[in-house]
């Protein structure tokens, strides 16, 4: 998918004006959070849960090329076919091509983050296939031609009203003409729209929240049930899915879903769990005749190498999102690529590159509420912290904010200079602001006041000046 | 009040420490009634108070805009300053965290990364060095308003504080606390954050002060300046009738004078 977020400001500035936005963000805002405190609250081994799901991550990723052999073995094994993608471009390309070799027109698609990441369904349209997302969100925004805003609910920026008209506006092809008001109606339109397709569908991709090594099985949460579908009607079945999503055992693979849906909906777990494994065997009833798994790198292995090994543990829970308080403000969108929220801040600048994604890891208060519901404990605020550095270093930030900050710490080490500037700044400002204590505007200070607030004035001494008279008078 | 209380979590507790107060560039500037509650607190919880003079920042602008040299460089100024204490206490959470980093600026530095550690070991935020490590639990000040708490994240999140405050609250005379819904999240502050991201700060803040006018409070405490002249900036635009103090300020009974962005004299808007 192509970036936008080098439009960041402008983009969050359009956000927070447009209030149909404002309005679904806010009667999403809290619900998540809640549920998810529910949840956790209810389990008292979270914790030891959480600790149990990073040991398991670190020990795959310190043996990632061992894991995904045997994984990949398996799968061949089971009588599926591995696919390596080091680049999105691979994956777009091999994803063409098993949709060519299978003679295949339409092609239905479970929810899959990582097909947003390499832009599998531009691809695939290019190619002239038929291509139709089958989880209700991800339909949703295919509809109306927008990318996700949220990694697990993509649709959570719109409105019950806009959906309303986008299933007016699209379904009248398919006899469908009453305009729906009602949220059971919407789920019933689309289903009875969707059903059709999966009948119909020759492949169909999904995506993988964790492959399993030893058995070659990749596993998808669902609520709609829609996974299923798309794993076992068509003739095709396609796995996409990140390096890092494999784990050695069925075990390790529990345990993590035991935080997954906790994190992400408060819930215990997902309405459907489907785990597949290869194609259709002989004795089977149903299934597919193919199955190939993609399996894409895109930077992946050289944030294994680096300083950001543990964003890799990531589960895309979501919870980090759910949690910031930026991205509750904004929304999804205005990050500009994939990946939004406190995770997709990390994940955006090292694949898109900082040049491209600077503001991301800037617009944060590194306030840490992500790192503190994070079910794999990924220090966030660390990590975007590094960023900054790293952006620092390569001088990509703006230059006064570098001007200032030199002479910021050329100030604070040298005291006595120090000293004196602040006793002149406070007691200036606490003048200028004279009776009403407070300034309303101030030169060269405009971000501060564009947040729409007044700065208090200092009393008017410092302290050190106050400190040192009151030392003097005590003799001291 | 006494300064002996429950024991301490300390290994040894020290009957009268020699207490370093890094007042903060902020409270310097903009709150010296915050380093004068301080320093009246830790008198009465037992420590012997100095303030060197030449304390500067903490050096989060440097730190959390990625300058991590320029950080190290005003570091070594406030270890220089502050090393030889018993304990270096910061009436800021935010700034006790960054102090508490400070060993991370110094990987390739091992001598001043011992100088650092040494010195991270021994600092504490205002509050819960009163309670945690002084065994304070109750203070002798009265304020017969309600009002609310903003929990600042880093004292939070990095430093645990969510309970003592509320504890030390409780033993002021005629006070009452309506908690803040949301307390836990963020005023929009962050530093250099809040004038890079103006109008997503201002959102957030904006959410906040909605919050603290669900309450009915008419002051606003917390324990870290950056958020409180955010939230009071915004209070005052919006020109409501709410005060807000640090809650050194009330603890020590010195919330007597206007609140932050209150007119001069007046002795407080809410007044």
């Amino acid at each position: 998918m192509e970036s936008l977020s080098h439009a960041f400001k402008e983009r969050s500035v359009h956000a927070l004006k447009d209030e149909t936005l404002q309005v679904a963000l806010h009667r999403a805002k809290d619900g998540f959070a809640v549920k998810r405190a529910k949840a956790v609250e209810g389990l008292p081994e979270f914790d030891a849960l959480r600790d149990r799901a990073v040991a398991i991550k670190n020990h795959t990723l310190e043996n990632l090329d061992h894991y995904l052999e045997r994984y990949a073995d398996a799968v061949e094994r089971s009588g599926g076919k591995v696919h390596w993608a080091s680049s999105a471009e691979d994956a777009r390309r091999i994803v063409v091509e098993i949709c060519r070799a299978a003679g295949a027109k339409m092609i239905t698609k479970g929810k899959s983050m990582v097909g947003e990441e390499v832009g599998v369904n531009g691809a695939l349209e290019g190619a002239g296939f038929e291509v139709v997302e089958t989880d209700l969100g991800e339909y949703i925004i295919q509809l109306a031609h927008e990318p996700p805003s949220h990694i697990i609910v993509p649709a959570v920026h719109k409105t019950r009203g806009q959906i309303a008209d986008l299933f007016h506006e699209n379904h009248q092809k398919y006899g469908l003409t009453r305009k729906l008001s009602e949220v059971p109606e919407m789920v019933n339109e689309a289903r009875q729209v969707l059903r059709s397709k999966y009948l119909d569908a020759d492949v169909g991709i999904t995506g993988a929240n964790f492959l399993i090594a030893e058995s070659g099985t990749s596993v998808i949460v669902t609520n709609e049930g829609n996974g299923d579908l798309t794993c076992s009607l068509p003739r095709v079945h396609i796995v996409t899915a990140g390096i890092e999503k494999v784990v050695p055992t069925a075990e390790d693979a529990t345990t993590l879903l035991r935080l997954l849906a906790r994190s992400a909906t408060g819930q215990d777990l997902t309405t459907y769990t489907t785990f597949s494994t290869g194609p259709k065997r002989a004795d089977d009833t149903d299934g597919p005749e193919e199955y190939h798994v993609v399996l894409v790198d895109s930077g992946r292995s050289t944030m294994l190498a680096d300083q950001f090994r543990e964003m890799l543990r990531c589960i895309r829970c979501g919870a980090c999102m759910n949690h910031c308080p930026v991205y509750g403000a904004i929304g999804g969108h205005a990050y500009g690529w994939v990946y939004p929220g406190p995770m997709g801040s990390v994940l955006t600048p090292l694949s898109v590159g900082l040049k491209e994604a600077g503001n991301l890891p800037n617009a944060c208060t590194l306030n840490g509420h992500c790192a503190e519901v994070c079910p794999v404990r990924i220090p966030l605020p660390d990590l975007l912290r590094t960023l900054r550095h790293r952006e620092y270093q390569l001088k990509l930030g703006l230059k006064p904010l570098r001007w200032g900050l030199a002479a910021w710490v050329w100030f604070t080490s040298h005291p006595r200079i120090y000293r004196l500037g602040t006793r002149v700044q406070a007691r200036m400002l606490a003048t200028l602001a004279g009776r009403k204590g407070r300034f309303t505007r101030m030169p060269l200070a405009g971000g501060w006041f564009k947040g729409g607030r007044d700065l208090p004035a200092p009393q008017g001494e410092t302290f050190m000046a106050v400190w040192a008279r009151r030392q003097k008078e005590r003799g001291q | 009040m006494s300064a002996t209380g429950s024991e301490s979590i300390t290994d040894t507790p020290i009957d009268h420490p020699r207490v370093g107060l890094f007042v903060t560039c902020l409270a310097d500037i903009y709150r010296p009634n915050v380093g004068l509650a301080a320093v009246a607190l830790l008198e009465k919880v037992g420590c012997s108070v100095e303030v060197p003079q030449t304390q500067t920042c903490c050096g989060q602008p440097s730190y959390n805009n990625g300058d991590l040299a320029g950080a190290a460089r005003t570091a070594r100024n406030t270890i220089e300053a502050f090393e030889d204490f018993d304990y270096v206490v910061v009436p800021s959470g935010s700034c006790a965290g960054m102090l508490h980093d400070f060993p991370r600026l110094f990987e390739s530095e091992p001598g001043w990364q011992q100088r650092a550690r040494a010195m991270a070991g021994k600092t504490h935020e205002l509050i819960s060095f009163l309670t945690d490590v002084r065994g304070l639990d109750a203070v002798d000040a009265s304020f017969g308003r309600a009002v609310t708490y903003h929990d600042s994240c880093h004292g939070l999140r990095a430093l645990g504080i969510k309970e003592q405050p509320r504890r030390l609250l409780a033993s002021v005379g005629g006070l009452e606390l309506r908690e803040l819904n949301d307390s836990e999240i963020c005023c929009g502050f962050g530093g250099t954050f809040c004038v890079k991201y103006p109008e997503i700060s201002g959102r957030m803040v904006a959410d906040k002060a909605d919050a603290i006018a669900a309450t009915g409070a008419k002051v606003v405490l917390g324990g870290d300046l950056g958020c409180l002249l955010n939230i009071a900036g915004r209070l005052g635009r919006e020109g409501g009738d709410v005060s807000v103090y640090h809650v050194a300020e009330v603890l020590a009974g010195m919330a007597d004078v206007p609140g932050l962005g209150d007119p001069p004299g007046s002795g407080g808007r809410s007044r």
